[in-house]
């Protein structure tokens, strides 16, 4: 059923999710919600030397929204924030394809079992939304610290 | 002559369809309906040989066209058991419920209160949050049961000497329920409050006397009973007591540069152009629904409604929102399986050209209320057969299976 939707990734990554539950030290908690369909999303994040230092996060939501989440921080935290952006773009990129990218595991690890979602369009947002969240925080916790500074 | 849904079906051409190399198997009624080649001959038929602008026109077509336009209004009437100018076309239930709230905006002032219900789906709700906002009245609402019925306990505190309206659904498009609609109106007619009743559940469904009802407003949908999308209704018991809501063409009695007079209801509230040949399309789908008899109809929907409920009450890991039985029930199903999100149990059903809604049904404080982010939704209609409420209930399991 829907193999080319529910990677077993995806399910791995749903049933077991990395770096989940909220932690502290942090510098900028963010909340988004998808309002269509009630997904929310509460994370942190915390930079330094800029180097994504950690991401933590909790919520509720579909397999799709809560799996790509996982793969999100795997993806960034311990990452130079320009590459963890790059990644972003190109997991963005992949999304919005609508099922004509091959998706690079060099660049995007886990995250190719994603490259079937874009072809659901009422999914992508799904998918989106803990990334979303991750560079709202992030691009905070840079302007508070270059303010800072 | 009995209900045979073998007979209707063939009516609904979308039925032949296949998704996914299953048979469809459409259960979002509840959100739109589909259409039976009747009402969609009759729309083709009138814009193809009688179609032009309504109203103020000497040429045959324009009157052809004015004619079939007053005459759908008089079948929306007499299938209301209401009169030709007490039927106002809208676009929409949402559109029906703005236009009663924005006219009514001078009438509320702070220390007035606005009556909801906990169950109400957000058109019948943001508005009259909206108006509250405008004018400083305050908004009250009736809670739920645990068994998705309203709290009536409070029902003479909550509407009281200072309400000035009571705002309703008939039948909740997530929970199922059907409300007692002539207690709830007698409550408001006893404090001197005007009752609004959204009846875009049940219109499609049950045979509705509006008068009967002792209502003042009640507002439907055409695109939920087998009409085009565009088309709704706002029948009204004292439509001329109202300004109007929406300025333009159509609505006017008298047009001067220092100001303007307004025709009488129902064309007080159509300004411009209006909704023509959806409006011809809702009368013969309300014809259709009057054919085959809406307690035929009724009937059928109790019993697969009482097949999907009992099939869900045997599937472990599943749980129904709303009432457990067919007793004041609509054919809407909100159910979760335990360990799935909604729309996963959306997804995978669709893999299996089951269509069903999910989502908080634009019913968010229902979901909050019973501590749920979403649903799944399956809501039949006349036009589905046992066969489909079988296929969902192997379709749940089948998900089940999948992410255990």
């Amino acid at each position: 059923m829907s193999e080319s939707l529910y990677q077993e990734i995806i399910l791995e990554h749903y049933k077991r999710p990395h770096h989940k539950g909220l932690r502290d030290p942090y510098d900028i908690e963010v909340h988004h919600v998808n309002p269509t369909c009630g997904d929310e999303v509460t994370l942190r994040v915390r930079v330094d030397g800029g180097v994504v230092q950690d991401v933590s996060y909790d919520g509720h939501g579909c397999s799709i929204s809560q799996a790509s989440t996982s793969v999100m921080t795997d993806l960034v935290i311990g990452k130079p924030i320009a590459q963890a952006l790059q990644t972003h773009e190109v997991f963005l990129e992949l999304m919005q394809s609508r099922g004509t990218m091959e998706p690079d595991e060099e660049v995007l690890e886990d995250g190719i079992a994603f490259a079937g979602v874009s072809k659901y369009p009422a999914r992508v947002k799904c998918a989106l939304l803990g990334w979303m969240a991750w560079k709202d925080a992030t691009a905070q916790a840079v302007a508070s610290s270059e303010e800072s500074a | 002559m009995p209900f045979d849904v073998e007979s209707v079906r063939k009516d609904f051409p979308v039925l032949d369809r296949e998704v996914h190399g299953h048979p469809l198997v459409y259960l979002d009624s509840a959100s739109s309906s589909h259409k039976p080649t009747s009402v969609l001959d009759a729309e083709r038929e009138f814009v193809e040989r009688h179609y032009s602008n309504v109203h103020r026109g000497v040429h045959t077509l324009s009157q052809e066209a004015t004619d079939a336009f007053e005459a759908a209004r008089s079948t929306v009437a007499t299938f209301l058991g209401g009169q030709h100018d007490e039927v106002v076309f809208t676009k929409n239930v949402t559109e029906s419920v703005n236009l009663v709230a924005y006219a009514l905006t001078s009438r509320f002032g702070p220390g007035d209160e606005i009556c909801v219900t906990e169950m109400e789906h957000h058109s019948n709700l943001v508005p009259w949050q909206m108006l509250a906002e405008r004018t400083g009245a305050t908004l009250r609402w009736l809670g739920l049961t645990d068994e998705g019925r309203l709290d009536l306990s409070n029902l003479d505190e909550v509407v009281n000497e200072r309400t000035k309206l009571f705002a309703f659904t008939h039948v909740s498009n997530i929970l199922g329920t059907e409300n007692d609609v002539q207690r709830l109106a007698a409550r408001a007619r006893a404090v001197g409050a005007l009752s609004f009743v959204d009846g875009a559940q049940a219109v499609p469904h049950q045979a509705v006397d509006v008068p009967a009802l002792d209502v003042d407003f009640y507002a439907f949908t055409g695109h939920k009973m087998l009409a085009p999308t565009g088309v709704g209704v706002l029948w009204g018991r004292a439509l001329n007591d109202l300004p109007p809501f929406m300025g333009g063409g159509s609505m006017i009695e008298v047009v001067r540069m220092t100001g303007s007079t307004y025709a009488k209801a129902p064309e007080r509230f159509e300004a411009g152009t209006p909704v023509i040949s959806q409006a011809v399309a809702l009368a013969a789908a309300c014809d259709y629904l009057t054919a085959l008899g809406l307690d035929n109809i009724k009937q059928h929907e109790i019993a697969l409604t009482a097949r999907l409920l009992d099939g869900l009450r045997a599937l472990e890991g599943a749980s129904v929102l709303g009432p457990d039985t067919v007793e004041m029930r609509g054919s809407a199903v909100s159910f979760v399986v335990d360990g799935v999100h909604p729309h996963d149990v959306g997804q995978s059903l669709d893999e299996l050209g089951i269509a069903v809604r999910v989502g908080h049904h634009c019913a968010a404080p229902v979901c909050q209320r019973f501590g749920v982010p979403a649903t799944a939704r399956a809501s039949s209609y006349l036009y589905n057969n046992e066969a489909d409420i079988d296929a969902l209930l192997a379709g749940i399991a089948t998900v089940q299976e999948f992410w255990r």
